[in-house]
């Protein structure tokens, strides 16, 4: 997609063609003569495993819709009906509703990755920004989706997600009104989630094409942080990349199929098996666990509009990383105190998951003397998380930058890969 | 040091294990208050990769829950057609025709423009007990029998769940609050007081089997049945699961030695 080709057509046809609509030469400088670092690691075989993800979800998805109905007295049935009648239908949908969770899994270790080794940095910020783009775009879409089937999960995430736009002064209430297209949760809400659950994964697609365009003209970050000198420190896409990617790829399926197979509600919610009732409030809402963290952090403020902004923080803050970060030097493995920070924050992160899914006044443990102590809740503990995540990102990131020493750098990657033979 | 291609695929070994470990420990935590004290486990024919149901107690639960069950509570998406399919009780079609007919079913119009009665048939779903919710809570106190079609799967502990609830009414324990009138202690239910009064006793199914009905044996049966009715594909999807899961070990298999062909040159 840039820089030079080195594609030659073979024939006379493929001349032909070339030099109308080069679509052979695009996919031949894409996906084949592309050079990729040699030092490239497994977990840099995640960007190929979401490509396979969005496109089973948009397979099962369109054969899903085929017979799905965005009807409130009807959405509940004809689930089930694709659950009992419809030709592997229940195959289609737990590939779908499991898809999402492998999805998102793919998702947080790529973007963990990304942390890891610093692929925000310079110059590949548009790239980073274009990936934190399809993330929000993937929420949504998961949002929309698992309204769908209509359970009482499905109604009562929807409940508490566009009651969050009420907190906002003034219009808020006329905001989600709006949202709803009318005065409570129904079939026009239902209809258009549908919609826009449709179209979304399309808009996936687009933002996906982006990425992949800006990654082909900055070129893959590499374990070292460090940028290829030449031809010595690549090697063509195809085989090499392609090799490492489908295993990649079939060991994830691995995990994938298990849930499918033999644990598809693992990752569900069982109020989610129950038709969604207006009238009852289930005991505990909570949204699936990929969004927990973010349900943390809404909760942990004590104030409505407060909590809605900071959770809607927690995504923006991601936008800025590449000029929040001062550090000079890309790859956690020459950056001892990053790298220990980076474990920390993860952790924070899992710790928020697992906050977002108790009840907030859970004690986990009590302070102090039995009368006079206090109890440290779950709202406590999410709120220490909280103050990290952002504590990490705001005043961790241009701070360390500032006073790490970082470790010395190799000179190219094959002189750290042959370095780290010999040792 | 240098990393061995095993080493190298350590990622997706960490990447299932924490999954693995977030969905074996989330379940039970979000439930409200954790594991339900009252819950007993049982090891179901089902559980497990190579799970399957038990015809025999299939066809006892089904007795079970058309003596007992269906009094009170619908299960309005299972039909009579799919108790003679592969992976359920399996009656045969004729029984199933003549299970189906001992029913009045609502039909029509006819061409009178008449709605009329007819005996049911293999395409008809279980008939309810009740026209609608109202109907239901207006003959049974106020309280609504849920629909049992999902039961098992609406519920944290499936058909264990189930089987609990079936035996835990007991006596309220020393020192429990005093159960409200028109309530009744249950072990296993959340906040111990259930408006369903107890709906199975021992030796209230005649089993034609000649299985000893004891309440134990009712109440196991009648939940693999409602294990059944809400998966009715469990022994497909074992069945595949197995096949794809050979197919994509020996395809890793085949792509890791592929992949250490590829990489030969570059090492």
């Amino acid at each position: 997609m840039s820089g030079h080709s080195t594609y030659k057509p073979s024939n006379g046809f493929t001349k032909w063609i070339d030099s109308r609509l080069p679509i052979v030469r695009l996919v031949h400088d894409a996906g084949v003569s592309y050079p990729t670092p040699k030092n490239l690691n497994y977990w840099w075989t995640f960007g190929g495993i979401l490509t396979l993800c969005l496109g089973i979800q948009i397979i099962t998805g369109i054969v899903l819709a085929m017979h799905y109905i965005p009807q409130t007295d009807l959405a509940f049935a004809s689930v089930e009906h694709i659950m009992r009648d419809v030709n592997y239908g229940w195959l289609l949908r737990y590939v779908h509703a499991n898809g999402a969770s492998m999805f998102f899994i793919a998702v947080y270790v790529h973007m963990f990755r990304g942390l890891y080794y610093g692929s925000y940095k310079a110059p590949r910020e548009i790239l980073w920004i274009l990936g934190v783009l399809i993330y929000v775009l993937m929420m949504a879409s998961a949002f929309f989706g698992y309204v769908l089937p209509w359970g009482q999960m499905s109604f009562w995430g929807a409940t508490v997600i566009t009651n969050l736009f009420s907190a906002i002064p003034v219009v808020g209430q006329s905001i989600s009104t709006w949202l709803w297209g009318g005065y409570a949760i129904g079939d026009p809400t239902l209809n258009r989630f549908f919609s826009l659950h449709y179209l979304f994964p399309f808009l996936i697609v687009g933002v996906v094409v982006l990425h992949i365009w800006a990654l082909h003209v900055t070129g893959q970050n590499n374990p070292t942080g460090v940028e290829p000198k030449g031809d010595k420190d690549t090697v063509p896409f195809t085989p090499y990349a392609t090799a490492k990617d489908a295993l990649g790829m079939s060991l994830f399926l691995i995990l994938f199929a298990y849930f499918v197979f033999f644990n598809p509600l693992g990752l569900g919610d069982v109020a989610n098996s129950e038709i969604a009732n207006p009238l009852k409030t289930p005991p505990h809402i909570v949204p699936e666990w990929y969004l927990l963290p973010f349900y943390a952090i809404l909760r942990a403020v004590p104030d409505k509009l407060g909590g809605v902004l900071l959770m809607f923080s927690a995504i923006a803050v991601l936008f800025v990383l590449p000029w929040l970060d001062t550090s000079k030097v890309r790859s956690a493995r020459f950056r001892p105190i990053y790298k220990q920070f980076f474990w920390l924050h993860l952790i924070v992160c899992i710790g928020l998951g697992w906050c977002g899914a108790q009840t907030p006044d859970l004690v986990i443990t009590h302070v102090g003397s039995a009368e006079s102590g206090i109890n440290f809740t779950v709202t406590h503990l999410a709120r220490i998380l909280s103050f990290y995540y952002f504590f990490h990102f705001i005043i961790l990131f241009p701070l360390l930058g500032l006073i790490e020493k970082p470790k010395p750098l190799p000179e190219s990657i094959s002189a750290s890969v042959l370095g780290t033979a010999k040792s | 040091m240098k990393m061995t291609m095993i080493q190298k695929l350590a990622p997706f070994a960490a990447v299932a294990a924490l999954t693995l470990g977030v969905a074996f420990s989330s379940a039970p935590a979000q439930a409200e208050g954790g594991e339900n004290p009252g819950l007993k486990h049982v090891a179901w024919s089902f559980d497990g990769p190579f799970g399957t149901y038990d015809r025999s107690e299939l066809r006892r639960g089904y007795k079970v829950y058309k003596e007992v069950c269906s009094t009170c509570h619908s299960m309005n998406l299972v039909h009579f057609r799919n108790l003679s399919e592969k992976g359920g009780p399996e009656f045969s079609e004729a029984e199933v025709k003549a299970l189906a007919a001992g029913y009045q079913v609502q039909d029509g119009p006819n061409e009178q423009g008449e709605m009329f009665e007819r005996p049911g048939k293999q395409s008809d779903p279980f008939p309810a007990p009740y026209p609608n919710e109202e109907a239901a809570r207006a003959a049974l106190g106020g309280a609504y029998p849920p629909d049992m079609s999902l039961l098992v799967k609406a519920r944290e502990g499936g058909a264990s769940y189930i089987y609990s609830i079936l035996t835990g009414y007991t006596t309220p324990p020393a020192g429990a609050e005093a159960v409200p009138a028109g309530l009744h202690y249950n072990a296993a239910f959340p906040g111990n007081h259930i408006a369903m009064p107890q709906p199975l006793n021992e030796g209230q199914v005649d089993y034609d089997d000649g299985t000893p009905n004891t309440l134990d044996q009712e109440a196991k049966d009648v939940s693999a049945f409602l294990a059944w009715a809400s998966e009715p594909k469990l022994e497909q999807r074992h069945r595949l699961g197995f096949q794809v899961m050979v197919f994509l070990i020996v395809l890793s298999g085949l792509l890791y030695t592929v992949v250490r062909k590829v990489w030969s040159d570059q090492h």
